[in-house]
């Protein structure tokens, strides 16, 4: 149970949500048509007949877009129903050239599913709370309307008319800013494993219709807003927690919440009113007669299953019992496709080159991947996405380092100056080894101690805290290629 | 000679051409010259006469060169003005299409130029096929080229919507025309002037390309002189198309090999739902001979129930308005067709200017009815229960067919009605449908064939219904009928 709470003048809120996403699906050509779906395209160039509305032209179902919605309903326990249907939802406007959207209100191709969130993405073992889904339908993506080209004309691109969206729909099973958050958060990670949907929601491939409504704990429901196009995680919490505390203004002011569709400006932080129920369209749903219902065999369900990746949980999961990774490290390597892409690649080249177990290795793995390269990466331009950020390098100087050949803040030294510069990396690596030769490390142990008897006194008496001084000193002599555990070996028993 | 090689129908002049009896340039020569004579018959909207001789010469040059011409080669024909045709402006009888020109082919005209066919223009229709008499064409009524025997000049309807094709193959012309039939549309006009049509089972001919009226409806077919004409024209434009969802993906039967009237073994349904209270005696008495004449052909003659029949054009009235009402939502101005942009006018006023001036009287009507049925509180009273009444009219029809393989009705309730007549009725308009309807709601092969003169001297057709894909029994029993009717009657010309 959330502990979220508005606390309004006359007491405590509970806020409860629910979200439509709409998610476009990843494919070469739209719902209906041929046309080619590429983002930032110039406008117009992406345009079948079809999707102009020409006069006489037929939508044909495309297979791809089907099949990626339901491998998506899969991937969230959802029931496939084997028989859809696509309705029209018709209103006019001009980046609607059918004066359509072809949709399914009636029968939709994805039932009832779930998603389990976790509430702290910093406590990845800690409380869990599963949101229904109702339901996922396809449907097509309308034009988009440019109002800077004219003085008095806005002109229409339609090139994202009729490019398929899965819209999906949750139960109001949220209860704070955070669940929603999650929940966004999550969705988005599924439908990237599924790669059925880029979540590229700065380009508007995922977007949330965010419904909230506030009520004393316990109550039923209250008159719930909802706020468009919401294209954030950060975003779409702020949006419940602006329209709640809005909505328990409105009624410990005595008022009364209004059904209504809203807008949410970034800039001031707040909703304001788009239009209400009272101006809502009619649709005047109806089963598109142009198409047949979607019957789906056995065969294609089968395929569709069977083409789903490792999901995100069953993943972090593996990662945690088969790997030996803790939670945490878990939990933030399959956070993005691309980082735990880049984990297996590394860590299947690692056990190839060291002969090694994958369960010996995957923690230093992680280990580089997460904190040592991000930090060098970091301090680097192009960051990640520098040219010689290969995963031949990285594994050169994971393997180097696990091997004890070097240290690992010489691989990071080795990596930055990689990066930055055209050393030779085998050369390089070559050229740090470091050294467990014990007489050289003796030799300087010994100046070190002896040109520090102060230090030596009063660690000796019990100032533990000057080993970290020993070791840095001793490693600074051997000009960082020692060894550390032969160099702590040697200090100890000289200081002993 | 021109005037003989317009008496042909497709067969004659596609034997005629491929043995060299004559070219396929005297016949489009011949052709084009009737099409001009006749503009009185506004039968066509556009006239393409060099496209006809276009496809004419590649005919003859064919031929010239022992290459074996197509199902249609050196025919040309009459094109209703529903089909979009690349580079010929296509209207679909309205105002708001008026000066659009495609920039693509519709599935089934394409399939005519390449089985040798040529286009002697557009056919005049009812706006958007919305009509049973020709009347509500933005571009004017066509004029049938019927005149009753009583010495007056009343002007009669062609029948609707494909009017400008049953006009022009009537008085030859065109030896054939595409028509589409909604419900209806080829059937009452070519019963209105004494030709054959054929609507095939839903989905054999591609509606790509087609300008929609009520798509789970609309249905491609010919129109042409006689049965074989008929047979081998609708070869031609049949056919699985990947484009059109609905369209049947089956193999097209060689149903003109198949021609054959003897009806032995056969059993013809007489539905006894359709013998109404007050019907036209002579409506009556041809559909008896009908009876008589398949019985001579060998056929059985059973008695069948429809007994949905009354409900059929009620729940037609819904579904193919409220189909039509969206199918047309695209009319807006935004980016073809007719724009009306009044000074200072927002996007609103665009639409509301543009389709106020660019829809007929007849097409605003049944977009305000098909908007009112699917209108949120009225949806499941109306469509929804049409829906149901759709079904049971199907099952009716499966009923009919355990016991039968045709079934014989008459093609109209009347025969051709004068011009202005019902213009003014809608309903009376409607009533004309009232038997053509039902086979449309069941997507099922329905052909009319000329049975004689009514005592006005106006012709009668009869109707054949048959079983989902059975097109080749309904157009036997159409032969069996065309044997013994011998109908031979053509319009004198007046124009």
């Amino acid at each position: 149970m959330s502990s979220y709470r508005i606390q309004g003048a006359t007491g405590e809120w509970e806020v409860v949500i629910g979200l439509e996403v709409h998610a476009q699906v990843t494919s070469q050509s739209k719902l209906f048509s041929g046309a080619a779906t590429a983002f930032g395209a110039e406008p117009n160039t992406q345009v079948s007949l079809v999707d102009a509305a020409m006069p006489g032209m037929l939508p044909v179902p495309n297979r791809e877009c089907i099949r990626q919605a339901v491998r998506t309903g899969m991937a969230i326990n959802a029931q496939i129903n084997k028989w859809s249907r696509f309705d029209r939802k018709n209103y006019f406007y001009a980046d609607l050239p059918q004066g359509y959207q072809i949709s399914q209100l009636y029968h939709p191709l994805v039932g009832e599913g779930t998603i389990e969130v976790i509430l702290d993405e910093k406590d990845p073992e800690g409380s869990t709370k599963t949101i229904g889904i109702e339901r996922i339908h396809v449907e097509q993506d309308a034009g988009k309307l440019m109002h800077d080209q004219h003085p008095t004309m806005s002109y229409v691109d339609l090139n994202r008319s009729g490019v398929a969206l899965m819209e999906i729909v949750s139960r109001p099973d949220m209860r704070s800013p955070a669940e929603a958050g999650a929940y966004l958060a999550k969705l988005r990670q599924i439908l990237r494993y599924v790669g059925s949907c880029d979540g590229n929601m700065d380009q508007g491939s995922m977007r949330a219709d965010v419904n909230v409504s506030v009520r004393r704990p316990g109550e039923p429901f209250g008159t719930r807003t909802e706020t468009k196009n919401v294209n954030s995680v950060r975003f779409v919490m702020a949006v419940v927690e602006s329209e709640a505390r809005r909505q328990v203004g409105v009624i410990e002011d005595g008022g009364q919440v209004v059904q209504e569709t809203r807008l949410y400006d970034p800039d001031k932080n707040e909703t304001r009113s788009m239009r209400s129920k009272e101006d809502a369209h009619d649709y005047r749903y109806f089963p598109d007669p142009d198409l047949l219902p979607l019957e789906l065999d056995d065969a294609f369900l089968e395929e569709c299953k069977a083409s789903l990746p490792e999901l995100p949980d069953a993943k972090r999961h593996r990662y945690k019992t088969a790997l030996g990774l803790s939670p945490y490290d878990a939990a933030q390597l399959t956070l993005e496709v691309e980082t735990f892409q880049q984990f297996e690649e590394m860590l299947d080249a690692v056990v190839k080159a060291s002969g090694k177990a994958e369960r010996d290795l995957a923690k230093r793995v992680a280990n580089w991947l997460l904190s040592e390269r991000a930090g060098v990466l970091k301090g680097i331009d192009l960051g990640a996405a520098h040219p010689k950020n290969t995963v031949a390098a990285n594994v050169a100087l994971i393997v180097a380092a696990n091997d004890g050949v070097i240290s690992g803040s010489k691989a990071k030294e080795i990596f930055a100056a990689y990066l930055t510069s055209d050393i030779d990396l085998a050369a390089e690596i070559e050229a740090n080894k470091q050294t467990s030769d014990t007489g050289a490390i003796e030799a300087a142990i010994a100046r070190i101690l002896a040109d520090n008897a102060d230090k030596v006194a009063e660690f000796k008496a019990g100032k533990e805290a000057l080993f970290g001084f020993f070791v840095g000193q001793t490693m600074k002599a051997m000009q960082g290629k020692a060894n550390p555990q032969v160099v702590n070996e040697l200090l100890r028993k000289a200081l002993a | 000679m021109s005037s003989d090689l317009t008496e042909l129908g497709v067969a004659a002049i596609r034997d005629g051409v491929a043995k060299g009896e004559f070219t396929a340039v005297e016949v489009a020569e011949a052709f084009n010259a009737n099409v001009a004579a006749a503009a009185a018959l506004n039968a066509f909207i556009v006239t393409t006469p060099e496209q006809a001789l276009e496809a004419a010469k590649a005919n003859d040059a064919k031929r010239a060169a022992g290459q074996p011409l197509g199902k249609m080669g050196g025919v040309p024909i009459g094109m209703k003005d529903l089909f979009a045709t690349k580079g010929v402006q296509t209207t679909a009888a309205s105002h708001i299409l008026e000066g659009f020109t495609p920039q693509y082919e519709s599935t089934v005209s394409q399939k005519l130029w390449d089985a040798g066919a040529g286009m002697l223009g557009k056919l005049n229709l009812d706006q958007f096929a919305m009509g049973s008499s020709n009347e509500t064409s933005y571009f004017g009524n066509v004029i049938s080229p019927w005149r009753r025997n009583d010495g007056g000049n009343a002007a009669l309807a062609p029948g609707g919507s494909s009017g400008g094709s049953s006009a022009a193959v009537a008085a030859r012309l065109a030896p054939a025309a595409t028509g589409t039939d909604t419900g209806g549309s080829i059937r009452q006009p070519a019963a209105f002037v004494g030709i054959s049509g054929i609507k095939p089972t839903y989905g054999r001919c591609s509606r790509w390309g087609i300008v929609a009226f009520a798509s789970s409806l609309d249905q491609a077919g010919p129109m042409a002189r006689d049965v074989r004409d008929c047979a081998i024209m609708l070869e031609a434009m049949a056919g699985f198309d990947p484009k059109d969802a609905t369209s049947l993906n089956l193999p097209v039967p060689e149903w003109e090999a198949g021609l054959n009237g003897d009806l032995r073994g056969k059993k013809v349904g007489i539905p006894r739902e359709y013998r109404m209270d007050g019907m036209d005696a002579d409506v009556a008495a041809s559909w008896d001979r009908g009876i008589e004449w398949l019985k001579d052909a060998g056929a059985e003659i059973v008695d069948v129930s429809l007994p949905h029949t009354k409900y059929a054009l009620p729940a037609y009235y819904i579904i193919a308005p409220a189909e039509a009402s969206s199918n047309l939502a695209r009319y807006d101005g935004v980016r073809y067709g007719l724009r009306d942009l009044p000074d200072g006018a927002g996007l609103q006023d665009m639409y509301a200017a543009t389709r106020a001036a660019g829809f007929g009287a007849e097409v605003k009507r049944r977009i305000l009815i098909g908007t009112y049925v699917l209108s949120a509180g009225f949806y499941d009273a109306y469509y929804t229960q049409a829906q149901k009444v759709r079904t049971l009219i199907a099952q009716d029809f499966k009923n009919a067919f355990t016991q039968c393989d045709v079934i014989l009705a008459p093609t109209a309730p009347t025969a051709a009605f004068g011009l202005g007549e019902k213009s003014d009725d809608p309903l009376s308009m409607y009533l004309n449908d009232v038997f053509a309807v039902p086979a449309s709601l069941a997507g099922l092969p329905a052909m009319s064939v000329p049975a004689g003169l009514n005592r006005e001297g106006l012709p009668l057709g009869l109707q054949i219904v048959g079983k989902a894909f059975d097109e080749q029994g309904v157009l036997n029993a159409g032969l069996a009928i065309e044997a013994r009717a011998q109908f031979s009657a053509k319009p004198e010309k007046w124009w």
